[in-house]
């Protein structure tokens, strides 16, 4: 057990990361925050019909930056009527060319609006602006781009001569990535000729919306997006609406078989992005500097606010010292803090209830007789934070090795063999994604094929394109988003 | 009665009658219950005694093809192909059996009984060659954005439970079991509740050809008792209701949500060609990547 405890001291070339940086803050001023936020519903914002409201606030400062409309079931009538008008009279009869220009143009439009688009996320989600930016922007324009190029070509995409769409498309999205789950949504099916109403996450709004406005600037026919705000009860309206023809979630695993069973007997057709425990496994013969790098980028990229994120580091035994050792020694560069400042390698933690609930597992963690590290790292006074943090000594029954944190936390488990790797990798009842390790290229296929996951990410970790299927196994849910594939959830197929 | 006192002979001679039994494991067990079900023709005739079975051999039968699956979806699929193309061999060779049954089990004439065992034996054929095709038709290298080689393959989703069609007791059997294996999954199959004997006689020949143990489990008995059961069953990966009445597969999909089995409940015709949707529906897609450098 010793082989793997934590290293306390501080590294050797401690001067050498006693360097401060000085503050490089991206402006804000780019972007301009209403004060208050209508819903998107056929083309215009209106307020709820209720007149219900919520406040989205900076995780970062727990600052109020809007008021946001909070639709209720006459809001979500009202949306899904829109765009069931808008699919039979605009967006279902117009030809895929069509379709697809009006996607290239909201592509483009993202592209020109990035930073402001990369600022107001940051805001409004914690997340440092240095994946904003590089990260989430470019890959929501990219998806809209790819997808548009298949919104003509449909009877090529090998789902049968004529495919038809499905109707309306009724999409709930996690607070995680909000634009890019967006664009996640929204391109595929567009192209694919459906209308759709957008649910955002409660405590990420603000992208959304904005990129409501981008439909309205690139002339999107009304009713064919509209965006509804508000919390679960109002994603819970939305999927359970009569004339939703297709339902398209990522969230939570709980949230998702509710939303399997409320569909049971109807003709609406799911798909589930949920949650996941992946295993990042290491094997004795990695290079480990980059290993290390990509069990940071697996678990600490995003907050670890990455359903697919690589909370159980597998190590092999040999190895487990050296490598926790580099793991730490690369934890304590890490910068925590302002996420507007282009250093910062993490952000805030999302909300209150995530930071809760991620206080509550480590806590467990330490119950259940794990051994906590972190490096030194003081917090903001204000804002919701949590330090990068891992567990060693973790065993497979352990809640942390178990359950999804969603948060900056790794759960450090050994193995022998490469058959206790895959054992030890598929023990979960996820199957979302799996990061390998290993200098070996037969190795590296063989535990490809024997991972139960959708996504295996070998020698890398958290890579996205829109070419690429991601979607799980198991409880991670059903369906998949991204390339060809992504195609057939929002086609009769 | 002929006076076998006297050494007469019987005029014809007296059938010997087949139990019909449950496939479980590559064995053949009656109900660890006990129970058995009377099995009648269309027109009222008593047939057989069916083996009724329990939760518990359901439960017993997801444990088997569990344990098959690693084998079978480990297996090539050159090495699939030329197995299930065996078991259509074997059906050939008891073509007349089949005959009889399905002649018996749904009423048919003896054309028509003999058109449905040939396009079950030929449904068979068409489904052992996508063995290794289908990772060519549902997979992808994806073009990404970056230095990076990224594929995405099919891989079976595991266990799958299977409501075979309450009529068509040969061909409808053959047309939802053939493709669930075919791409490695295994297989729990709740036979046609009055129409079951077709089906023990199909596990004779899973039994008797290259399929391993486990891969094939068939249940005969009363849909009602075992279907919620497959449903709820936390080890199974994906239900097929084809089985199933419309009314009771609300029900049966809310069950199916303790952990978000696949289901799957479109309607087809049996005499007509099958296409690929239900071939392709207990599929994951796996997708790989890895870094292009030197």
């Amino acid at each position: 057990m010793s082989a793997i405890e934590p290293t306390q001291a501080a590294p050797a070339d401690q001067d050498a990361l006693a360097w401060e940086y000085a503050p490089a803050p991206e402006s804000r001023d780019i972007v301009t925050i209403a004060p208050q936020y209508g819903l998107f519903i056929d083309g215009e914002f209106r307020p709820a019909a209720e007149g219900a409201t919520f406040a989205t606030l900076n995780p970062a400062s727990e600052e109020k930056l809007a008021e946001v409309a909070k639709a209720g079931p006459a809001d979500v009538d009202a949306a899904v009527t829109a765009a069931r008008h808008a699919y039979d009279r605009v967006w279902g009869p117009m030809p895929g060319a069509e379709r697809a220009k009006y996607l290239y143009r909201i592509a483009r439009v993202l592209q020109e609006r990035a930073r402001e688009f990369a600022v107001l996320e940051s805001l409004d989600n914690g997340k440092p602006i240095r994946e904003t930016r590089d990260v989430d922007i470019p890959l929501a324009a990219a998806h809209f781009f790819y997808y548009a190029g298949w919104a003509d070509k449909l009877e090529y995409a090998g789902f049968g001569l004529d495919p038809r769409p499905l109707g309306v498309a009724g999409q709930v999205i996690p607070w995680n990535f909000p634009l890019l789950m967006a664009a996640w949504k929204l391109a595929p099916a567009l192209a694919a000729g459906n209308t759709c109403v957008l649910k955002p996450a409660e405590t990420t709004p603000l992208t959304a919306l904005l990129l409501a406005e981008v439909c309205q600037q690139v002339g999107l026919p009304p009713g064919v997006v509209n965006v509804l705000t508000g919390a679960g009860e109002t994603g819970a309206a939305v999927v359970t609406h009569p004339d939703i023809d297709k339902i398209a979630f990522t969230g939570s695993t709980e949230v998702g078989k509710q939303i399997a069973a409320a569909a049971a007997g109807t003709s609406k057709k799911v798909t589930l992005e949920l949650g996941g425990k992946a295993a990042n496994v290491v094997f004795d013969d990695a290079p480990v500097e980059q290993a290390v790098e990509g069990i940071v980028n697996g678990i600490f990229f995003n907050q670890g606010h990455v359903c697919c994120a690589g909370s159980r580091l597998l190590v092999q035994e040999s190895v487990a010292d050296i490598v926790v050792e580099r793991l730490q020694r690369r934890l304590t560069t890490l910068r925590l803090g302002d996420p507007l400042d282009k250093n910062t390698d993490i952000g805030a933690i999302n909300s209150r209830e995530q930071l809760d609930k991620i206080t509550e597992l480590s806590a467990a963690g330490d119950a259940e007789g794990a051994r906590r590290w972190s490096p030194p790292c003081p917090l903001p006074g204000r804002g919701y934070w949590f330090p990068p943090t891992v567990f060693t000594g973790v065993s497979q029954s352990h809640r942390i090795a178990r359950e999804e944190i969603f948060g900056p936390v790794l759960s450090v488990l050994t193995f022998r063999t490469p058959e206790e790797a895959v054992a030890k990798a598929n023990n979960t009842p996820y199957g979302l994604s799996a990061g390998i390790w290993t200098d070996k290229g037969s190795r590296i296929l063989w535990m490809a094929q024997r991972l139960r996951a959708g996504v295996v990410w070998a020698n890398t970790y958290n890579r996205f394109d829109p070419a690429s299927p991601f979607g799980g196994y198991q409880e991670s849910g059903y369906g998949r988003e991204g390339g060809r594939h992504g195609l057939a959830a929002y086609l009769d197929a | 009665m002929p006076d076998r006192a006297n050494g007469d002979r019987p005029q014809t001679r007296l059938g010997v009658r087949k139990t019909y039994k449950l496939f479980i494991g590559g064995a053949f067990p009656r109900s660890e219950s006990g129970r058995s079900y009377p099995v009648h023709s269309p027109g009222g005739d008593l047939l057989a005694f069916a083996a009724k079975a329990s939760r518990k051999d359901l439960r017993d039968a997801v444990v088997a093809a569990r344990g098959a699956f690693a084998g079978w979806s480990g297996a090539t699929a050159y090495n699939r192909g030329q197995v299930l193309y065996r078991v259509a061999e074997l059906m050939e060779g008891r073509a007349a059996q089949f005959a009889a049954e399905v002649k018996a089990a749904e009423g048919l004439r003896r054309g028509p009984a003999d058109a449905v065992v040939a396009a079950a034996i030929d449904r068979w054929v068409w489904y052992a060659g996508w063995s290794d095709k289908v990772a060519q038709v549902a997979g992808a290298a994806n073009p990404v954005a970056g230095p990076y080689f990224n594929f995405s393959v099919p891989e079976p989703t595991g266990v799958v439970a299977v409501l075979a069609p309450a009529e068509s007791s040969l061909l409808g059997l053959v047309s939802v079991l053939a493709p669930a294996i075919v791409t490695g999954n295994t297989a729990v199959v709740v036979a046609s509740e009055h129409r079951p004997l077709p089906s023990v006689t199909l596990a004779e020949v899973l039994a008797t050809s290259d399929v391993p143990p486990g891969v094939v489990n068939v249940l005969t008995g009363i849909r009602a008792e075992l279907a919620p059961v497959a449903a709820a069953h936390m080890d199974v990966n994906a239900l097929d209701v084809t089985g199933a009445p419309l009314g009771e597969r609300g029900a049966l999909q809310v069950a199916a949500a303790c952990n978000l089995k696949r289901v799957y409940a479109d309607h087809e015709r049996w005499d007509e060609p099958p296409g690929t949707r239900r071939l392709l529906s207990p599929l994951e897609i796996k997708t790989v990547w890895h870094p292009a450098g030197i």
